[in-house]
């Protein structure tokens, strides 16, 4: 085994493909920021909001005020500079990190999509995705190789074909199969969309559209690393992620799944690749590839490997913390965010906050517009841990308005998947005496339905 | 035969994903619930004919006001008190419609922000100088500030209309109370005229999907109405459901005292006739929130919200129907009825915008950012 595992990680394999994968990802973050600067999005959900909801252990990041714009431009400048290659080692520092910074600030805007940018970009730290077609390989030739180890690159492809899998196992439930819910709800909102709105409305769409999507995440990294389909695959792919894109409100995830699978391509449509991109920029390819052709990478740093190698292990095992948790974990969601689960439940809530004197029995409720936007309303209506979050920041707020004997209780209800809304939170526990934790939230009610499967 | 369909698959995704972003009219739609018929029915049968009823009310208010202000005389302002209490009641009507020229008018404030501000009130009467277009004023202009000046600047009638006659600053009165009215029906004529001239058919026409397709912004304006002017505004701010103690002072038309249930349950039924479809001074049904709930649940097989919706209506109607006309009065003797009201009314916020509002899929956050 030991020595299987030696051959394996002296193996090496044409740069060509990792390079490509430098190249896209770094263009694709550049856009990706852009356009959520010009949305407006950093000063609605970064600056004007009152309030940030941080995930545990991370309550000292938050947004930086104006400086965010900062922050946001030295992301989207290190994302260029990982594309071109240049002081690669510190530009892809500054991206994870900035990106990451990013991300931690708020999780009201938590997607699956930012945290596999942010797994990404922790990958690509301890890659040699330098070593060529990079401005990096031009300036220090000696530093240039033709080749990579196999492991680099197939450690991306490790990542993708984590996230295919899991998004595909998690779809295996009986609300998704069996009722296809939520895209009963979602498909016929799309009536609007040509030729297919009508379609939209078919019950055998909903139910083709749900199986044929677990079918796809579970099948398609197999497919993609599989030489005979591998075209096939990546045809499927497009037209997958362009439907997404066509049918919901996902910005730049589907055009970044794209050019990722293109990593599963052999080195000579990557090599392909780079001669179109190097047409455009008149770069003499031929000349820099003769210069290093029968160049190996020579620096062998274990450390990366090993921090590699318990990382993907580590992929594979946290998306089944849930299994620890009692309760339905659409319900709950313990355990629901980092685990690759995309588009996979409607849920709304309605969260009423009453603050109590605990001596006098006074009690008034809280306008939550007051001190959260609607976006941050929503997304803390139906989740326990922004509900528990913003009970406490509301104890901070009123005790420092001189109440005293404070306790906050909610009346929440939630609709998960079409059902009818229910009772959430226990209305009658205090929320401050409840402290966050990695525990069950015992205070959460009983869900009165079942979901099967994973 | 497989790669070529797969082609031309591909084809056509990349035509519709060059294309979303275009809002596109829906082809015609046999089996689909047809969103632009709701949207006729609303405007055509609703939403224009509430604002007509509105207007002419608008428009008896000047005339009653300029009467007044020309003969103060007991009845006269006895006459204002009328038309004021009719336009009062149509108003309710249309509150709820937020969009348009009545939102870039800021609409709803304008008219009916209570409770008003009755020093602010005083001191620009004195000060004989005010632009009601100003935020500043908001709380000094509409309903509640005419319920002031022709209800509440003292107890008896002939003191009130001293304050327009023998009152040292007479003709300031005078000239507030009859700006006051003007402004009320000038905006009003204003939203309908948008509607009459081109408002009605952009609004219809836009069937789209998207947080700016009309659906989903008259479904979030209604949602906001319902929960913020009515359940909140005109029930639990004044029992106390926001603060420590009950605000009776906060109840609408606050100096009228006696139609503070009158009004309450007016704008109730208007939402549920809403809710319905029904026509305006009529019993007709159309196309509505309902019917498009109905036929959601033929796809989805799951309660039937319409009807648990409609029924809340009912018994949230009875409980108000239950509390006394002066809803001050109601606070101050047992404020216990008015939270039970409150708690019926909450009910639907629930089903409403939660229930309703998935399982139309129309998303209740006005900040757009991207999904999953």
């Amino acid at each position: 085994m030991s020595t299987i595992l030696k051959t394996y990680f002296t193996k090496q394999t044409q740069a060509a493909p990792l390079a490509v994968f430098r190249v896209f990802f770094g263009v694709m973050m550049f856009v990706s920021l852009i356009r959520f600067w010009l949305n407006g999005w950093i000063e609605k959900l970064y600056i004007t909001p009152k309030f940030h909801f941080s995930y545990y252990g991370f309550e000292w990041i938050q947004p930086l005020g104006n400086y965010t714009y900062v922050l946001f431009a030295v992301c989207a400048l290190s994302a260029l500079l990982v594309a071109v290659g240049f002081k690669y080692r510190v530009a892809i520092i500054m991206f994870f990190l900035s990106f990451t910074y990013i991300e931690l600030m708020d999780k009201t805007t938590y997607l699956n999509h930012y945290y596999f940018i942010s797994c990404v970009s922790f990958l690509l730290l301890f890659l040699p995705a330098n070593s060529y077609f990079s401005i990096d390989a031009k300036q220090k030739p000696e530093k240039a190789s033709f080749y990579v180890p196999n492991w680099t690159i197939d450690s991306i492809k490790v990542m993708l074909v984590i996230v295919y899998l899991y998004a595909g196992l998690a779809k295996l439930n009986s609300d998704w199969l069996l009722k296809a819910m939520p895209l009963k709800i979602w498909l016929p909102s799309k009536y609007d969309i040509p030729f297919l709105g009508n379609l939209m409305q078919q019950e055998w769409m909903h139910y083709a559209f749900s199986w044929s999507g677990a079918l796809y995440d579970l099948t398609i990294p197999f497919l993609l690393l599989y030489k005979r389909t591998r075209w096939f695959a990546f045809i499927v792919v497009i037209i997958f992620h362009v439907l997404t894109r066509v049918l919901f409100p996902i910005g730049m995830f589907p055009f970044i799944m794209i050019v990722s699978a293109l990593v599963f391509f052999d080195a000579s449509v990557h090599h392909k690749i780079l001669q179109f991109i190097s047409k455009i920029f008149k770069i003499n390819k031929a000349e820099m590839d003769t210069k290093i052709k029968d160049v190996f990478f020579q620096k062998k740093k274990r450390i990366s490997k090993i921090i590699i190698t318990v990382f993907l292990v580590a992929q594979l095992l946290f998306p089944w913390r849930y299994l620890v948790y009692p309760g339905e974990l659409f319900w709950t969601e313990e355990g629901y965010r980092f685990s690759w689960r995309v588009m996979l439940m409607e849920k709304a809530g309605y969260a009423q906050f009453k603050v109590v004197d605990g001596k006098t029995g006074k009690q008034f409720h809280v306008d939550n517009s007051d001190f959260l936007n609607s976006f941050q309303e929503k997304q803390m209506s139906f989740q326990p841990d922004f509900i528990l979050e913003y009970a406490h920041y509301l104890g901070d707020h009123f005790a420092s308005q001189g109440h005293e004997n404070l306790e906050v209780y909610v009346e929440s209800y939630v609709a998960l998947n079409g059902r009818l809304s229910q009772p959430f939170i226990d209305p009658t526990v205090n929320l401050l005496q409840q402290k966050e934790s990695f525990k069950h939230k015992t205070w959460i009610l009983k869900f009165n339905d079942d979901i099967k499967g994973l | 035969m497989i790669k070529k369909t797969l082609f031309l698959l591909l084809i056509g995704m990349i035509v519709f994903a060059c294309s979303q972003d275009e809002s596109t009219a829906p082809e015609e739609n046999n089996d689909a619930f047809d969103r632009k018929a709701m949207l006729v029915n609303w405007a055509d049968n609703i939403i224009v004919p509430s604002y007509t009823a509105f207007n002419t009310e608008g428009n008896n208010l000047v005339s009653a006001t300029n009467s007044f202000t020309q003969n103060p005389t007991v009845e006269t302002l006895q006459q204002v008190r009328l038309t004021w209490i009719e336009a009062n009641l149509a108003f309710q009507h249309v509150s709820m419609f937020e969009i348009g020229k009545a939102e870039a008018l800021n609409f709803r404030n304008r008219v009916n922000v209570y409770p008003t501000n009755a020093s602010e009130i005083e001191s620009l009467i004195a000060d004989g100088n005010y632009d009601f277009s100003l935020p500043s004023t908001i709380d000094a202009q509409g309903f509640p500030a005419m319920d002031y000046l022709i209800n509440g600047l003292a107890s008896s009638d002939e003191e009130i209309v001293a304050f327009y006659t023998t009152n040292g600053n007479a003709q300031n009165y005078k000239d507030y109370l009859n700006t006051v009215a003007e402004t009320i029906s000038t905006l009003t004529e204003t939203v309908l005229n948008d509607w009459n001239n081109g408002y009605r058919d952009t609004f219809v026409n836009n069937t789209s999907s998207s947080a700016s397709g009309s659906v989903d912004k008259l479904a979030n304006d209604y949602v906001f109405y319902y929960e913020k002017a009515l359940r909140a505004g005109k029930v639990g701010i004044p029992a106390g459901v926001f603060s420590n103690e009950p605000l009776p002072e906060t109840v609408e038309a606050f100096y009228k005292e006696d139609i503070s249930k009158q009004l309450a349950l007016e704008a109730l039924q208007a939402t549920q006739d809403f809710f319905e479809g029904k026509k305006f001074n009529g019993t007709s049904k159309g196309e509505s929130f309902k019917s498009y709930l109905a036929y959601l649940n033929t796809i989805k097989n799951g309660e039937n919200l319409g009807n648990l919706i409609t029924t809340q209506f009912g018994i949230t109607k009875s409980n108000v129907e239950g509390l006394n006309t002066n809803f001050t009065v109601q606070i101050e003797s047992d404020n216990s009825k008015m939270l039970a009201t409150y708690n019926e009314l909450q009910r639907n916020v629930i089903l409403l915008k939660v229930d309703m509002l998935q399982a139309m899929d129309i998303s209740v956050d006005y900040v757009d950012a991207d999904g999953d």
